[in-house]
């Protein structure tokens, strides 16, 4: 899960740090009004999750009403990469000097959370990790103990922050690590730390991403969750509402499967074969024609689909019942919208193959000549 | 020969009067496995399926002489069940609970890095020596001895790798899926360094996916330390940076690490024949063998 900016920025303020006045809204008379309580200049900062808002136009730097209108006009309603923008985040502008990155994050190669400092804040981080890497100083944190005060302080002195303004920046890098431990964080970032002319310290940006498998013992992040959903797409929200992991792509051939490795090699194939999957989406164990039905129905609803394969490996879960749930699923159709390519594989999967309903679905005996038949019927259904 | 686990095996099964911990135990026993008690708190003195149940972990090895322990509890209290059983002098863990939140697993593998003890997993379908015994979820019936180890960080494309090698009539000295989360107990470096170390192995298969850097440091404990040759399988080419498939370590991190591209050509230079399809895989193994 990750918090939308104006969340993140409560949250920090919770806990004390120093971030700028703020006020969400969500028109624009809400944008003036939002400005006046905080004070000209403001900037303007449309709540969408996505990375360079800045430079794909979601921020905008306004001085006074006229401004402000026309910004919020333009800014409310638009689409910023491919998400709908309906509510702005109206924030009090920081007259800044300089500007820091820091950040936890989880080094899942060492197991360990990793706190990372940088005085090359204000740009993509990343960037800054592949051509200056020296630039970022970074602490790895043992979780059993959590960061002792002296990590912080090494990591910002190492990464050669001001000695006027370091213990403060070591300070806002503890608070950001207690956070990160508190709320079950994978990731937390403060890019850009601002340093002002009066030296000082201000968390101008917030980026938090929360553990979904930690979310069962957060039930505030829980309520966020559900308020800040409305920039979700359509099918990735059925998706949930269903329990299936599911990633929308863009290509025509859609994709069932169980287990996440073999649905990605059924995806992989599919683009081995010359086709383009339209989706990553796995069952999960066992397959009941409930189940079934319903992945059925979130293939079909993507209206890039063209065809659909079905590959099934039957564990403990076996073929003819994964056969009959599949047979039962489509016979509920009343048409069968695209065609459909079933391989299953496995325990009792000949039984299974021979039980398939063959005049709703092609039945094909290896994962391989499924994807190509599946791939065949897509390039023929978009040739339509 | 094998790895892990065998004949000899004694198993505490965590979690074995819950619905999935009492349907696997049963699956477990009728291929062969010696299960022999459960652990689960509150319910000790009760018997499942005639298997001995105790409170506690350290009750089930001191009277019951287990040495491994599959763990079957559910996410919120998976990792204290781990825990506990890292406590005692076990020598395998494996843990099949999917959802483990991410800072509960980083303790543990703190925790794992001062004791001798193998974990296997979490968010994996445990690990199998075909004709012997397994631990975990996995299918026995698709399995056969054989001289072919398989580590996989995913349950059903082992199956479907499996499957393919039973066809053309190679068996497994043992299969471990270690588990698809982003921060696991035995990693591939440390699942194919005991089957370098098995006699009986002549070769490995080894099936990685898309996120961290797990698949390209074993290419190069495969280039330095290994003489069991090894076959490759990469899943996730064409996954999309930044999203999660499926698995909670399969992500390609919005800078680019984490690719297929990347682990692939790791093995490569390492000498590994990376197939472009699980049929591919079934007949580099041939070719090695």
């Amino acid at each position: 899960m990750k918090l939308h900016e104006y969340q993140a920025k409560q949250v920090f303020a919770d806990a004390g740090l120093p971030v700028p006045d703020s006020k969400l809204a969500a028109s624009v008379d809400e944008v003036v009004e939002a400005a006046e309580n905080v004070g000209y200049p403001v900037a303007i900062k449309a709540q969408v999750q996505v990375g360079g808002r800045g430079k794909a136009g979601g921020i905008e730097l306004v001085d006074d009403e006229e401004e402000a209108r026309e910004a919020a006009d333009r800014i409310l309603g638009m689409d910023l990469k491919g998400l709908h923008v309906d509510r702005v985040l109206v924030e009090a502008a920081v007259d800044f000097v300089n500007e820091l990155y820091v950040g936890v994050t989880m080094d899942r190669n060492e197991g360990k959370p990793v706190a990372m400092v940088s005085t090359k804040g204000g740009v993509d981080i990343e960037s800054v990790a592949e051509e200056t890497p020296e630039a970022i100083s970074r602490v790895h944190v043992d979780p059993s103990f959590g960061m002792h005060p002296f990590q912080a302080r090494k990591a910002v002195y190492d990464a050669g922050v001001e000695r006027d303004v370091a213990m403060d920046v070591a300070s806002v890098l503890t608070t950001l690590y207690q956070l990160w431990d508190d709320k079950d964080s994978t990731d937390i970032e403060v890019n850009p730390v601002m340093i002002t002319s009066d030296r000082e310290v201000v968390c101008a940006d917030a980026v938090m991403n929360i553990d979904d498998d930690a979310l069962f013992r957060h039930a505030d992040l829980q309520e966020m969750e559900e308020e800040g959903d409305s920039s979700q797409d359509d099918l990735e929200a059925k998706a949930d509402e269903y329990g299936f992991d599911y990633v929308r792509l863009s290509g025509n051939t859609g994709i069932i499967g169980n287990g996440a490795g073999l649905v990605m090699t059924t995806l992989d194939l599919v683009d081995y074969y010359g086709g383009e999957p339209a989706n990553f989406l796995d069952i999960g164990g066992g397959a009941k024609a409930s189940r079934v039905a319903n992945a059925l129905d979130m293939v079909f609803s993507d209206e890039n689909v063209d065809s659909v394969v079905f590959n099934i490996f039957g564990g403990i879960t076996r073929g003819d019942e994964v056969a009959k749930g599949i047979n039962e699923a489509l016979e509920s159709f009343e048409e069968i919208p695209k065609p459909v390519v079933v391989r299953l594989a496995g325990t009792n999967a000949e039984e299974g193959m021979e039980i398939l309903n063959t005049d709703l679905v092609t039945v094909e005996k290896t994962l391989e000549d499924a994807v190509q038949r599946a791939v065949e019927y897509a390039d023929t259904e978009a040739d339509k | 020969m094998s790895i892990l686990v065998d004949d000899d095996t004694r198993v505490v099964v965590q979690g074995i009067t819950g619905g999935e911990g009492k349907f696997h135990t049963q699956q477990m026993v009728d291929y062969g496995t010696n299960v022999v008690a459960g652990a689960v708190p509150g319910k000790g003195g009760q018997d499942v399926d005639g298997i001995p149940v105790y409170d506690t972990v350290s009750q089930a090895v001191e009277e019951e002489e287990a040495d491994a322990s599959v763990v079957f509890v559910p996410p919120a209290f998976a990792a204290d069940a781990m825990f506990e059983a890292l406590d005692t002098d076990l020598d395998l863990v494996v843990a099949i609970t999917e959802g483990v939140p991410q800072q509960d697993m980083a303790r543990v593998y703190k925790r794992l890095s001062e004791t001798d003890t193998h974990l296997v997993g979490p968010n994996c379908p445990g690990l199998i020596t075909p004709g012997e015994a397994k631990l975990g979820i996995l299918p026995g019936n698709i399995f056969s001895s054989g001289n072919v180890g398989l580590v996989s960080r995913s349950g059903t494309l082992t199956y479907q790798v499996v499957d393919s090698l039973t066809q053309r009539g190679i068996g497994q000295t043992t299969a471990v899926g270690i588990g698809g989360d982003p921060i696991i107990g035995t990693d591939f470096i440390g699942a194919l360094d005991l089957f370098e170390q098995d006699p009986d192995t002549d070769a490995v298969v080894m099936c990685g996916e898309i996120g961290g850097e797990d698949e390209e440091e074993a290419a190069a404990f495969i280039g330095e330390q290994m003489d069991t040759p090894v076959a490759g399988f990469i899943a996730g080419r064409t996954a999309p940076p930044g999203k999660r498939m499926g698995h909670a370590g399969a992500i390609v991190s919005g800078s680019g690490t984490g690719t297929a591209e990347s682990k692939i050509s790791a093995l490569q230079d390492a000498g590994v024949p990376v197939g472009d399809t699980p049929e591919e895989v079934a007949d580099n193994v041939e070719d090695l063998l």
